[in-house]
């Protein structure tokens, strides 16, 4: 079978960081193509190099063996490759035609516009494909799955033979979902090549021909969809080659700090992303939250920390130590007692801009011990500094004139962590992620240094994508799916299985998708 | 560092780029600039009554500058530093007249200060409300108040408060005028600068501190740079947004110190002369940074009263053109560094 797109030793580098990394795949023709990852492994920078938005740092693409070389997506759709974007380039005010004509006039200047074109397409498309919308309707008007069904039309109208979708299914409801398969099975069977973007390893197994999965800018395997399953896709997904050296002594569980109790929420959009969640995290314990990103993590982190957009539903309890968490703002979280190491560090965690040591203070700047008159303790701080420096293994040369911005991830990740483990009087730390896109040095001393909050009687709750990290640390697991925990491993079971790792996160694997 | 040398550098290279560009003006306009800008350095700092002067330009310049600058630093563009300086020069004006003859002078100033930084706080907070609440861009806010301000103090001058067959209110007690340097030291002969300047300069020190060593600051200055973090690390942006706003009214409220209490004596009709507007470049010149924007308040005095002593040799709009250009220049040339490194 002819190939529609090739890519041969592809690498693509952004500063010294390598989002992709000598990649070589080929998309048949006629067929879909899924490329499943997590967030961050890479995907979206590999359709935007086809799509013409970044051009490779090495290697070659070919697009039906005809060797190209972007410098826009305009090329990239002249070539015949299209793109449905995860959120929609539509403009809600014109009307479904004038969106699908719109860069693709091919019209004077002052001449009437090709509508009627247009509509003729739709009528005539509109059955084949399963894309029945109204030409006429604006766009505002419609359903979010007929808004994907005019991207799609303007695809066809373009003559695009190679369609990318970016995480078409993100924003769906189950039944536009099952209608989109079979859109992309009718648009298949009539010749297209689709690259299908996602993390949903059910809608892989459901539609695509072939699958490839990509971890850290790396296309770790590449196979039929008929031959695939979902455990070894999650397994290739999350885990990882690097090997956890860190020593996890027993526990000894006291007793429960963190409860929650038969948690929801629901967005303001009305999409429900936790369901019933009950957990509860015990003093001197780890808990660890194992999943696929996507299943109502973020969400369970944004209502432990008070940061629930406005009209988000909340229902049912989270409580420390019997004293309720939910509507609090993260100020006075914190002030209960409890530290949080964000998921998103650059977002949410530091603030770039600032020095190394401006930011061991960021969110704990209110504490009296760091103040003297209208101003800061600059003595005080100094030394708290160098203290959190060398204890954590912070690699930097003048903390009080550097900015944060200037670190390596890793020493960032350490910032906030020698920050949030040392606030005064906390009982519960919750830690997200708490080593993404850290060196491997650096993951040991965060490990350790978990270990080591754990044995001072802290409560511990780590959600991370890794299961290596997860089985390595926690002393119970919780398996996250859809929103509630599905599963959860006892102290015994954990440390039992931990010994036999891979068999571990296979098991795992089963109950988070 | 080199982004450090960038801030010196920027700032430097355009002001020399935007006097060359009006030099050149000047010559396709048949006049000699090394004459025009000889006269203007003679008329200003080469003698004391016109550095008295350029310093009492300086003094508001300094204030409106202040009034756009602290917003700034939570990413708001305070563009109302006009409306609020003329609410807080007719506030004072109006306090300082009602307050009776035997008032002393350490009660009288503060009370026209205090109601010139309500008033132009009130004015700024308004904007600042209608941004947080309802999301009105605070740039829009802040214009359309600089209108009703301007109606608001016109309508009381003119139907209520003006001297019958003027254009100003009554003149203010005399405890609460504030002496120009003049008097008090005798430098500046007769020019209208006054002690106000001390306190301007003292101002922009004090928030110098509290910006960039206090945990005042420290909030501010988090919840602009990266205000997702800061609602993280517990800082209500909100809050700030408003503070920062309330404060520059303030400030810009507080010009009236210079022009009501320490010169005019009284409110008249266009006394600001768009000064305000002006305080959005100084501001922009200067970074925002406090103390930086002493210097550039000096620098635009120089340039608003020395193109008043060589206005008979060449229009003084000329000069308007090298303040514009010099925002333009700041602006460019900083992106362009960024771009590039």
């Amino acid at each position: 079978m002819a190939v529609a797109v090739r890519l041969s030793a592809v690498s693509k580098k952004f500063g010294s960081f390598a989002a992709n990394n000598n990649i070589s795949l080929s998309v048949e023709e006629g067929t879909i193509h899924a490329i499943v990852g997590e967030n961050g492994a890479g995907k979206s920078t590999l359709t935007k190099m086809i799509y013409g938005m970044h051009r490779p740092t090495s290697g070659e693409l070919s697009i039906k063996e005809k060797a190209v070389r972007f410098t826009s997506p305009r090329e990239a759709i002249k070539a015949g490759i299209g793109m449905v974007h995860q959120h929609f380039m539509l403009i809600p005010e014109l009307s479904v035609a004038e969106n699908i004509i719109l860069g693709h006039e091919e019209c004077g200047l002052f001449r009437p516009l090709p509508l009627e074109r247009a509509k003729a397409l739709i009528r005539k498309e509109a059955e084949a494909y399963g894309l029945a919308v109204d030409p006429d309707a604006p766009v505002a008007t419609l359903s979010i799955g007929q808004q994907q069904r005019v991207e799609i039309l303007k695809l066809l109208f373009r003559h695009a033979e190679i369609m990318i979708f970016d995480e078409p299914t993100a924003v769906l409801t189950p039944s536009e979902t099952e209608r989109l398969f079979i859109t992309l099975r009718a648009l298949r069977d009539r010749g297209k090549s689709i690259i299908l973007i996602t993390h949903k390893l059910d809608e892989v197994l459901a539609v695509a021909d072939t699958v490839s999965v990509m971890r850290k800018g790396e296309i770790v395997a590449t196979m039929p969809g008929s031959s695939a399953t979902k455990e070894e896709l999650a397994q290739m997904m999350v885990g990882r080659s690097v090997l956890l050296s860190v020593t996890n002594p027993a526990a000894t569980p006291g007793e429960i700090l963190l409860a929650i109790n038969n948690l929801s929420y629901r967005t303001t959009r009305g999409e429900l992303k936790v369901q019933s969640l009950s957990l509860n995290v015990r003093a001197g314990e780890i808990y660890g939250i194992a999943g696929v990103e996507g299943n109502g993590q973020s969400e369970l982190l944004q209502t432990l920390w008070g940061l629930a957009p406005e009209g988000t539903i909340i229902s049912g309890t989270a409580t420390l130590k019997g004293v309720s968490i939910i509507g609090k703002r993260p100020g006075d979280i914190a002030l209960m007692g409890i530290s949080c190491i964000p998921e998103d560090r650059l977002l949410h965690a530091v603030i770039t801009e600032y020095t190394v040591s401006e930011n061991l203070l960021f969110g704990r700047h209110r504490e009296h011990s760091f103040h003297r008159g209208i101003g800061f303790n600059g003595h005080a701080i100094k030394h708290y500094a160098e203290e959190m420096i060398t204890d954590y293994a912070i690699r930097c040369s003048s903390p009080g004139s550097q900015s944060l911005g200037s670190l390596s991830g890793g020493n960032q990740q350490k910032v906030v962590f020698a920050r949030e483990m040392n606030r005064p009087g906390i009982s519960l730390l919750i830690l997200a992620q708490p080593t993404r896109g850290v060196d491997i040095g650096a993951i040991e001393t965060i490990h350790n240094k978990i270990i080591e909050a754990r044995h001072t009687g802290m409560a511990i709750l780590l959600v991370s994508s890794e299961l290596e990290e997860i089985i390595a640390l926690s002393t119970r697991i919780g398996c996250i799916y859809k929103g509630a925990i599905r599963h959860e491993f006892s102290q015994e079971e954990v440390e039992l299985k931990r010994v036999a790792e891979h068999e571990f996160q296979k098991e795992i694997g089963l109950h988070i998708t | 560092m080199y982004a450090k040398q960038l801030r010196f550098l920027i700032p430097l290279l355009s002001l020399l780029s935007a006097l060359a560009v009006s030099s050149l003006i000047m010559v396709l306009a048949d006049r000699d600039p090394l004459m025009i800008f000889g006269k203007m350095f003679h008329a200003t700092f080469g003698s004391s009554y016109g550095t008295g002067q350029v310093v009492f330009r300086m003094t508001t310049l300094l204030l409106v500058g202040l009034a756009a600058a602290i917003p700034f630093q939570v990413r708001l563009f305070n563009i109302g530093a006009e409306g609020q300086l003329l609410m807080g020069a007719f506030a004072a004006a109006m306090t300082g007249a009602m307050l009776p003859a035997t008032i002393p002078s350490f009660l009288a100033i503060p009370l026209c200060l205090f109601s010139a930084m309500a008033a132009g706080a009130g004015w700024a907070l308004l904007a600042g409300a209608l941004k947080v609440q309802f999301g009105v861009n605070e740039v829009i806010g802040t214009i359309m108040l600089n209108f009703i301000a301007q109606a608001i103090t016109g309508y009381l001058l003119t139907y209520h408060f003006a001297l019958p067959s003027t254009v100003h209110t009554a003149p203010i007690a005399t405890a609460a005028t504030i002496s120009t340097f003049d008097k008090v030291t005798g430098w500046f002969a007769n020019a209208p600068a006054n002690l106000s300047t001390l306190l301007a300069i003292g101002l922009a020190l004090l928030l110098w501190i509290m910006l960039f060593r206090s945990r005042f600051g420290y909030e501010m200055r988090a919840a602009g740079l990266q205000p997702d973090a800061a609602r993280y690390g517990g800082i209500n942006a909100g809050v700030q947004s408003l503070t920062a706003m309330g404060i520059g009214g303030a400030v810009a409220g507080l010009g009236a110190a210079n022009i009501v209490l320490g010169y005019k004596h009284y409110y008249e009709a266009g006394m600001s002369d768009g000064i305000g507007f002006t305080g959005i470049a100084v501001a922009l010149l200067a970074g925002a940074h406090p103390l930086w924007i002493i210097l550039s308040a000096l620098f635009f005095g120089f340039l608003e009263y020395g193109g008043l002593t060589v206005n008979s040799w060449i229009p003084k709009d000329i000069f308007m053109i090298i303040e514009a250009m010099t925002i333009i220049l700041v602006i460019s040339f900083t992106a362009l560094g960024k771009r590039f490194s």
